[in-house]
């Protein structure tokens, strides 16, 4: 079995809205060295066997929408 | 004129969309099931609002892959009448039958209110009769920022295929009446044919005074000259 990793970001260019009040409400809490936030996803797949050619088809047809979205895929130790 | 409304688990607008459609617009209509195969024996498509499969991984992401999209992809493909309306909007995004995509609004807010719409586009199958004036349409949604990158933006542009824009009660686009801050105030866009439109404000809830207004009637009568 293994466990893979996928991680979805937002787009650098992208106004992360939920990102962008998350780091507001950190500097209110006195945490002013936060200078922004990014909000992503991981989602932990476990397979039976691994290919990543089908791993990242997966990501392009349904985990990530790359109008959007980045992903990276990585297998956990 | 069949039209075929679409429940998915978690759509919430599908009884207002077929009350509207068929007891506002005299329209005949029946539901669907989202694992439907086929639409045979209907003319046109109806997306309603909600959260589909609870809006799970994103809005409209898992409502897109369901069997019936075959079938929607099809009616959209052979020039018949395609709605989504709000989570509709966000399924034919996803599904690609649609340009761009609908991020959190920038208020990060859910915004529930009637807003005022101007016509990109009166020309098209669904915005022939929509007149040449703000309309009142009411929308409800956390999720209706519309995003794409600069080329199809361009591209919608110089086509006409922004159905429409918010704008404020005379007709002015301000910040103050983009309620979500969508992309050149777009709440609404169309196919490349026209025959294909998705927009977050909601029609349906428009189509009888005792609600409140039936500015949507301008939209959705587009149905009635459609020939089955």
């Amino acid at each position: 079995m293994t466990t893979v990793r996928v991680t979805v970001t937002l787009k650098p260019s992208l106004l992360d809205s939920a990102g962008r009040t998350v780091a507001g409400s950190l500097v209110k809490l006195g945490f002013d060295e936060v200078k922004d936030v990014r909000i992503g996803k991981v989602i932990r797949l476990q397979l039976e066997t691994y290919d990543e050619a089908r791993v990242r088809a997966m990501c392009d047809k349904l985990l990530a929408n790359p109008v959007i979205e980045d992903y990276t895929i990585e297998v956990e130790p | 004129m069949r039209v075929a409304v679409v429940r998915f688990p978690g759509s919430n607008c599908d009884q207002d969309a077929l009350h509207s459609l068929r007891d506002d617009l005299g329209i005949a209509a029946d539901y669907a099931w989202h694992e439907d195969r086929d639409l045979s024996g209907f003319d046109a498509v109806f997306l309603p609002g909600g959260f589909s499969y609870g809006d799970y991984l994103r809005c409209g992401a898992i409502a897109s892959r369901a069997p019936i999209l075959d079938e929607v992809r099809r009616f959209a493909r052979e020039g018949r009448p395609v709605i989504g309306v709000c989570n509709g909007f966000q399924v034919l995004c996803e599904a690609g039958l649609l340009p761009g995509a609908l991020m959190r609004n920038l208020s990060e807010k859910f915004v529930c209110k009637t807003v005022w719409l101007q016509a990109g586009n009166r020309s098209s199958l669904w915005t022939r009769g929509v007149p040449d004036r703000p309309i009142a349409i009411p929308i409800a949604h956390g999720e209706g920022r519309y995003l794409c990158d600069e080329d199809t933006l361009k591209r919608l542009q110089d086509r006409d295929l922004v159905a429409f824009r918010y704008v404020d009660r005379d007709g002015r686009r301000t910040p103050e009446a983009n309620p979500n801050g969508s992309l050149d105030d777009i709440a609404g866009i169309l196919s490349e044919g026209g025959n294909v439109l998705g927009m977050m404000p909601h029609p349906e809830r428009a189509t009888n005074e005792l609600l409140g207004g039936t500015d949507g009637r301008t939209i959705l009568s587009a149905l009635l000259a459609v020939r089955a």
